[in-house]
């Protein structure tokens, strides 16, 4: 597809193992749906086996196609419950040239949360990734991984965004990327900053955010909770549950801040289940009471299944049962 | 200060030397040149100018394509960045001013307009002042080379610190150059650099095939950097806003009294051939018989 210059709509932490299949079957959002939108939105049509057998064509390539039920909707993100995914039709955008990274510091999350209101002005139409870690994050991934350098150093700082845009032009898109961060600077959005000059920094600067899932799990045991939250909100869950956590263990936050997931991580020396009691069901009860979802972007799967409604009322999970299965 | 005033004065002073016809004080002409000579023996230069050079190339990680007509690579639409190896070079360079033994860095770059992108980013890195000189068409190492050696005459820095290569055309000349044409010496493919500004000279570590050789140069010397000198640093946001007021002299070829016209000519650039598939023999007879008669080695 590179040859014809254009690109997947998601880019995901899994990219060099996971099969599109399993994405359009699970919904994965990944680095990029803050540009591209999900695969709701990008995927164009399926061909799906059912349970019996049957062979189900929906492969459409049409954009638009409003006859009947929009069938396919089910089974993205029905993460295998209906049928199996064997055909997908997909809407890619043009691979566009000019790609620019900045790694940002901020002292506080609300700095991030403006921050991310600016970039959206300001930025606009280029902006193409807008992602969050937080100190511990950061402390994680440089005590775990190989070859990584905090590219703010030496100064300690408490949250770092990255921000991403693509466009068309270099030189444009550099001076509006310039132009916001010395503004955000000035107003004091941001209290430190670099901007990549090559594709080599660029790199480098993912694999600090794209590392911390695979520092995590080099730390030693790790409890995953993928949230989505309103923004305001989303820290405000990390700082309670370091309070009620304790020293033990290490709370860390990072995720699609431009999304509103988070991904929650608690790292312990080793799995307890009185650390796990501290944890659940208060990391639910606290989304449900902020009307946040239990699972962003990860799904139910099996482990998850009896917690959905903590995010879905049980009328509209009746509701479902009877579409599914009428009789 | 004083000293400086003191050049200054031998600088104008040397305008006087050929008008004989100025017979107000002789003496005091004669005197001043000799107090001033003597000051300038004993002490070393107080200012000493950096001149690092960086060139805009093809991206490091960018995927090269020879055009159609092989007449060069594809560079439209293909991300520029600044050379890997200048990057060191001016790493390097700033951390020697860092170190209180430069008052300067200048960066330099020669190419066309869009070569002021490069530039930018050396000023974002840290570097003081940055020289443009704007020329089209291919250019050789032996031009760059002259075309430094006119602005080291403008310049007059006490170090020259280029990379080793270009990523786009590797020659790894327009270092080498660059000292011979100035008569410099040089210390290429530095993996260490200390410099001791009381004793004026600098002692280079160069990679070379057989290990590592220590080399100890007089200044003002030429140094090209190769890989493990440094690791460079990002250009931060602060640093970025100033480089935007940090000033960016131009010059054209033709106000330097240069000819860039090569006596080389690229006539055609092509991929090299694609690899072929390995094969997987049965047993060592099989082996044996591929060798001599296929791969006609043994």
């Amino acid at each position: 597809m590179l040859s014809f210059r254009f690109v997947m709509p998601l880019d995901l932490g899994a990219k060099g193992s996971c099969q599109i299949g399993g994405n359009v079957a699970t919904n994965a959002g990944g680095l990029r749906l803050i540009r591209y939108g999900s695969l709701h939105g990008n995927v164009l049509g399926l061909e799906v086996v059912l349970a019996n057998g049957d062979v189900l064509d929906m492969l459409g390539t049409l954009r638009k196609d409003n006859t009947g039920y929009d069938l396919k909707h089910l089974f993205i993100g029905s993460e295998g419950s209906l049928g199996i995914i064997t055909k997908v039709s997909i809407l890619t955008p043009p691979k566009l040239s000019s790609v620019n990274i900045a790694f940002l510091a901020c002292q506080d999350y609300l700095s991030c949360q403006k921050l991310l209101l600016e970039a959206k002005r300001s930025l606009g139409e280029i902006l193409s990734a807008f992602e969050f870690m937080d100190s511990v994050a950061m402390d994680v991934v440089l005590n775990n991984l190989d070859g990584v350098r905090n590219p703010l150093a030496p100064t300690a700082h408490n949250f770092y965004v990255l921000i991403e845009t693509t466009g068309t032009e270099e030189s444009y898109d550099k001076e509006k990327l310039e132009k916001f961060l010395v503004g955000s600077m000035e107003s004091g959005l941001i209290s430190d900053g670099v901007l990549a000059q090559d594709i080599n920094q660029a790199s480098a600067f993912w694999r600090l955010r794209e590392g911390v899932p695979e520092s995590l799990q080099r730390a030693g045991a790790v409890y995953k909770y993928d949230l989505s939250l309103p923004v305001e909100k989303m820290y405000d869950l990390v700082v309670e549950m370091r309070a009620r956590l304790g020293e033990s263990v290490k709370v860390v936050g990072y995720g699609h801040l431009g999304d509103g997931n988070l991904h929650l991580n608690i790292s312990a020396p080793k799995y307890d289940d009185a650390i796990l009691a501290q944890i659940e069901p208060f990391v639910y009860e606290w989304t449900s009471n902020h009307r946040g979802s239990i699972s962003a972007e990860h799904g139910v799967g099996l482990m998850k299944a009896n917690k959905i409604f903590y995010s879905k009322s049980p009328e509209a999970v009746r509701y479902t049962g009877k579409i599914i299965n009428p009789c | 200060f004083d000293q400086e005033k003191k050049i200054k004065n031998r600088e104008s002073f040397s305008f006087w030397i050929p008008s004989q016809s100025n017979v107000c004080c002789p003496f005091k002409l004669t005197l001043s040149s000799l107090i001033v000579a003597r000051v300038e023996h004993l002490s070393p230069p107080a200012k000493m100018k950096i001149m690092v050079a960086v060139k805009r190339v093809i991206d490091y990680a960018v995927k090269i394509r020879v055009k159609p007509d092989k007449s060069g690579v594809e560079t439209q639409n293909v991300k520029m960045s600044m050379n890997p190896f200048c990057e060191i070079a001016l790493e390097e360079a700033l951390r020697i001013k860092e170190a209180g033994l430069a008052s300067e860095v200048v960066a330099v770059t020669i190419g066309p307009k869009q070569s002021i992108d490069t530039l930018r980013t050396g000023l974002a890195m840290g570097a003081d002042r940055g020289i443009h000189v704007e020329a089209t068409g291919d250019l050789f190492p032996l031009a760059v080379a002259k075309l430094f050696k006119a602005l080291v005459e403008i310049e007059k820095p006490g170090l020259i610190i280029l990379g080793k290569q270009a990523i786009d055309n590797d020659c790894n000349q327009t270092g080498q150059m660059v000292a011979g044409l100035l008569g410099w010496p040089q210390g290429t493919f530095a993996s260490k650099v200390v410099l001791d500004k009381e004793k004026q000279e600098v002692m280079v570590d160069r990679e070379v095939d057989g290990g590592l050789e220590t080399v100890c140069l007089n200044l003002p010397a030429v140094i090209t950097t190769d890989l493990r000198l440094n690791q460079p640093r990002y250009a931060t946001l602060p640093n970025i806003m100033k480089a935007k007021s940090k000033p960016v002299k131009k010059y054209t070829p033709e106000e330097l009294n240069v000819g860039t016209k090569s006596d080389l000519e690229v006539v055609e650039i092509t991929e090299p051939p694609k690899r072929k598939a390995g094969v997987l023999v049965s047993s060592v007879d099989e082996l044996i018989d591929k060798l001599r008669n296929e791969a006609h080695v043994i």
